[in-house]
């Protein structure tokens, strides 16, 4: 065994539950605030936002869920919705992998711990990952994952009474801080330029397919967007190089 | 067909939201494990995913601005453009820094929320 500066598994694992801390973080129960209230307006009781809070976890795909609800469509319906909006969880998941696995790291284990991948997770992890050495990397996400659900799952149940009476001027601003921390965070945490050009070309493209499609439109944005980014960076670098 | 509405038992709605909120997703992160565990670090595959993924937060970023839910829907689209533009901008030339982009960004959208709300007041 390799003894590392830094302390072992538990080190780490606590480096990562200090996230909690962090600024996306911070951001995250700022944006579970707005949700709360959007739950508590919809009428879904304490319990069942609290379950969905923990088991969907994903923010997008729970105010489609409440939007399915308060429509009142069936269950295959709801699904349907839910499960295609959440497509994207599958390629953010599928990039976060290779950074924290080494071959010793189970399947069943990154199963487990995948649950705890949303947007926040995704940007925190590809932002620090780096400085964490290879062998404690899971330790390090479980930390951030396990500890930011458990507070929004704790936040969601203690604010569900008073959230009803928030300021209009505060609910809008809650609901922008998402957006504008996305756009910044993920721009920054991007290392590559093939990245870069997804982003801009995912933004054009995004409103673009809603217009087009609107139920598929962030599949559509993030498949044709990505690829064609990829296309440009590969180019761009044959171009370079010759 | 079954609905959230479907039956009276306190349990249903928990199965409900189980099926269409947690398998409905938790599906999509158990294939991207799946998926990840074959990808290389460094890889031209592992590229190409990762620039999916960010087209795909790029894409929501832009719906969550331009089609907003809540109370965001009250403030004018060209209000919510500006702001996000110019905290972006401020990002930007600060030097990549996060927080300066956000205080810019909410600046701007409480004072066009401000400015929209007079001059509705004034008429």
């Amino acid at each position: 065994m390799t003894v590392h500066q830094g302390g072992g598994a538990t080190y780490w694992f606590l480096k990562g539950a200090r996230g909690i801390a962090s600024l996306p973080a911070i951001i995250l129960m700022s944006a579970f605030v707005g949700f709360c209230g959007f739950a508590v307006e919809a009428g879904v009781p304490l319990g069942e936002t609290v379950f969905m809070t923990g088991m969907i976890w994903a923010l997008p795909a729970k105010v489609l869920l409440v939007g399915s609800i308060l429509a009142g469509v069936s269950l295959p319906a709801a699904f349907l919705t839910v499960a295609l909006s959440s497509i994207r969880l599958m390629p953010m998941v599928a990039a976060l992998i290779p950074e924290i696995r080494t071959q010793k790291t189970p399947t069943w284990l990154l199963l487990l711990l995948s649950h705890f991948v949303a947007i926040t997770a995704y940007v925190f992890t590809m932002e620090r990952i780096r400085n964490v050495p290879y062998e404690h990397r899971v330790s390090f996400f479980a930390g951030f994952g396990m500890t930011v659900t458990t507070a929004n799952i704790i936040l969601v149940a203690v604010i569900y009474s008073t959230v009803a009476n928030l300021p209009a001027m505060v609910a809008g601003a809650l609901f922008f801080l998402t957006p504008v921390y996305f756009l910044t965070s993920i721009w920054a945490s991007t290392r590559d330029r093939a990245g870069h050009i997804a982003m801009v070309v995912g933004l054009a493209l995004g409103p673009l397919f809603h217009q087009v499609a609107p139920e598929f439109d962030i599949l559509y944005a993030g498949v044709v967007g990505g690829t064609l980014a990829f296309i440009i960076d590969r180019v761009w670098k044959g171009g370079a190089r010759t | 067909m079954i609905s959230y509405q479907s039956f009276e038992a306190w349990w249903w709605p928990y199965v409900f939201i189980a099926i269409a909120g947690w398998l409905a997703t938790d599906i999509w992160r158990w294939l991207g494990v799946l998926i990840g565990n074959r990808l290389k670090q460094d890889s031209a595959a592992l590229t190409w995913v990762r620039s999916v993924a960010t087209a795909l937060l790029a894409a929501v970023i832009a719906k969550l601005v331009l089609y907003p839910v809540g109370e965001l829907q009250n403030v004018p689209v060209s209000v919510r453009l500006v702001a996000v533009a110019a905290g972006f901008a401020a990002f930007l030339i600060s030097g990549k820094r996060i927080w300066v982009g956000i205080a810019v960004a909410l600046g701007l959208l409480a004072g066009g929320q401000f400015l929209t709300g007079a001059l509705i007041d004034a008429g």
